[in-house]
């Protein structure tokens, strides 16, 4: 019955529609998709098995594996992958535990809440690169706050952006403060989706604040933290923005601070070599890959809870 | 019992108070040191308040140096064309994928989907040589012309127009009307949240956008905002105030706009997220 009745839908619509007009309705928006996005897709895959590919006249040597081997056995795009690995390292975890914990306050019904959601949400409208500016001087060695705060409590000036060594934890301290506003946002969503009677219950049976967050709140909202997780991950391997800011165009002080998007960037736009870029775009494309289908499966697996 | 509650409730307000100080606080900074006197800056420890707050000389100095009217101008000129564009093809696109049927429309919409996660950092080696045989390197036309059509926010409106009843189409049909009516006589406007969502995620990224920006312009003339800041940062040496005033002229837009629309914005981002 219900078949027929859909058929019958099916047969209907067909009767309003000729053939060729949902594909006038479709074509600003194809058009541009396959001009910007699927063809520079398939395209960049085929330039990285390219050998000695020039940009203008699109001539080439040879097809192999040339830009793979260069880029995977240069110094520059293993310390890319290491620096990345380790923004994403620091980066995820510590800001996701850090939304977890003020969503959780966010969620609370209080005096002023929306006041202070207006504030922790903030930094997500803005441009990388001009808060970036403001972080490079709060960073800054002589006159920073950071430096002024810490010095308070006895510690030495920190050559936050001098200091190779220290480039990366600059990096890392702005990339947690970028990406929270995003990642609460998410579990503060997941957060008011969680059935209040499950707290009622909970109050009834006379559990602590301490036991409801760790017994219902952090297992309800597994899913989302997994996924917003995994957001994460993908967004911090595209790393690259805050880099200009801080380190004035440059990857670090001394060229230390090379992240994989910064990789493609420089083949590409300093020492054009077309052929390691395109081989680097693939191989961030792989990363990426590999977390969607990872974020995919773990949707599907848990839907079914 | 009664106080146990207040001591909760006071340790709620104490870590709220210090996270959000933590987060505007870069905002507060940028102000702040706009406003500083070059006495001011070579304070040390750095002052927590300018000595003047009227004090507006980096503005007006930072608009001597660099053309910042124009930077802003380029910027908004981008974002609204950007803005026209994207909103009319997601329109009639989500459109087709939600209510016009044709063979494969299924299957079509699953590769925009897997399309969805190629990074635009990917594409923009060929993009640049697209815009470059287009002739639009170095123009305000090249900062629109990739960005006219985003699977995302389709993506969202056709997930939008699919909760749309059936009937409602039926009857609009029967009494006469043609797809395009009804599509912008009837569906458009129940869509109105939704659109104005997609629009304000889709302003926030257009005027934040730096990356292919930089890539693309050359010329002081054809800068916008981000990539006009980042210049005047290289190029202008290092005075700081000046950076300070200039970055707030970047940022204070955003913030106006986040302040007045703060609920479509965050539901947009609970939806799907930020692109990009």
């Amino acid at each position: 019955m219900v078949a027929a009745v859909k058929a019958k839908k099916r047969s209907g619509s067909g009767i309003f529609n000729t053939t060729w007009e949902p594909f006038i309705y479709l074509a600003p928006f194809l058009i541009g998709i396959i001009i910007f996005t699927l063809y520079p897709f398939f395209n960049i895959i085929l330039i990285s098995f390219k050998e000695g590919y020039r940009q203008m006249t699109g001539a080439f040597e040879s097809y192999g594996l040339d830009n793979y081997i260069h880029i995977l056995t240069d110094p520059y795009f293993i310390n890319a992958i290491k620096n990345t690995a380790v923004y994403v390292v620091f980066v995820v975890p510590i800001s996701t535990a850090l939304s977890l914990f003020f969503a959780n306050l966010l969620n609370q019904k209080i005096k002023g809440i929306s006041l202070f959601q207006t504030a922790f949400f903030l930094p997500m409208v803005t441009s990388v690169t001009a808060i970036g500016l403001v972080w490079k001087l709060m960073f800054n060695d002589r006159i920073g706050v950071i430096n002024a705060i810490l010095g308070l409590f006895g510690v030495d000036p920190i050559g936050w952006l001098l200091d190779p060594s220290m480039n990366i934890w600059a990096l890392i301290i702005y990339g947690i403060w970028n990406m929270m506003p995003f990642t609460i946002i998410i579990l503060l969503s997941g957060l008011q989706n969680i059935d209040p009677l499950y707290y009622t219950a909970a109050k009834v049976d006379g559990a602590s604040s301490r036991k409801q967050f760790f017994r219902i709140t952090v297992p309800l909202l597994a899913p989302t933290i997994g996924l917003t997780c995994i957001i994460n991950v993908i967004s911090a391997s595209k790393v690259f923005g805050e880099l200009f800011p801080l380190f004035s165009g440059r990857p670090g002080t001394a060229y230390n601070l090379f992240t994989v998007v910064y990789y493609i960037y420089y083949e590409f736009n300093v020492s054009y070599h077309l052929g390691y870029a395109a081989a680097a775009s693939v191989v961030l494309f792989l990363i990426v890959f590999a977390f969607t289908m990872l974020q995919l499966y773990v949707q599907r697996k848990w839907q079914y809870y | 019992m009664k106080l146990h509650f207040d001591i909760k409730k006071f340790f709620v307000y104490f870590f709220l108070v210090i996270g959000a100080l933590i987060m505007i606080f870069p905002f507060y900074w940028m102000i702040v040191n706009s406003l500083k006197t070059g006495q001011d800056m070579t304070a040390y420890p750095p002052t927590w308040f300018p000595s003047n707050w009227f004090n507006f000389d980096n503005y007006v100095v930072a608009f001597e140096k660099a053309p910042f009217q124009i930077y802003f101008m380029n910027s908004v000129i981008v974002t609204i064309s950007c803005l026209l564009i994207t909103t009319f093809t997601t329109i009639v696109g989500a459109f087709a994928f939600s209510r016009l049927k044709f063979k494969g429309r299924d299957l079509l919409f699953s590769l925009m989907l897997g399309l969805m996660m190629v990074p635009f950092e990917m594409l923009v080696i060929t993009n640049y040589t697209t815009v470059a045989k287009l002739g639009l390197i170095d123009t305000l036309a090249c900062l629109v012309v990739p960005f006219t059509s985003s699977i995302f926010y389709t993506y969202i409106l056709r997930n939008f127009f699919l909760s749309i009843p059936d009937s409602l189409y039926y009857s609009a049909r029967i009494d006469g009307a043609s797809n395009w009516k009804y599509l912008w006589r009837i569906m458009v406007p129940i869509a109105k949240p939704s659109l104005v969502t997609i629009t304000l995620l889709n302003a926030i990224t257009c005027w934040n956008s730096f990356y292919w920006t930089l890539l693309v312009i050359n010329s002081d003339t054809n800068r916008t905002l981000p990539y006009g800041l980042y210049a005047f940062m290289t190029e202008g040496g290092s005075d700081t105030k000046l950076m300070m005033a200039a970055a707030s002229i970047t940022v204070v837009p955003m913030i106006i706009l986040f302040l007045f629309a703060r609920k479509y914005i965050v539901n947009g981002v609970a939806r799907g997220g930020l692109k990009g």
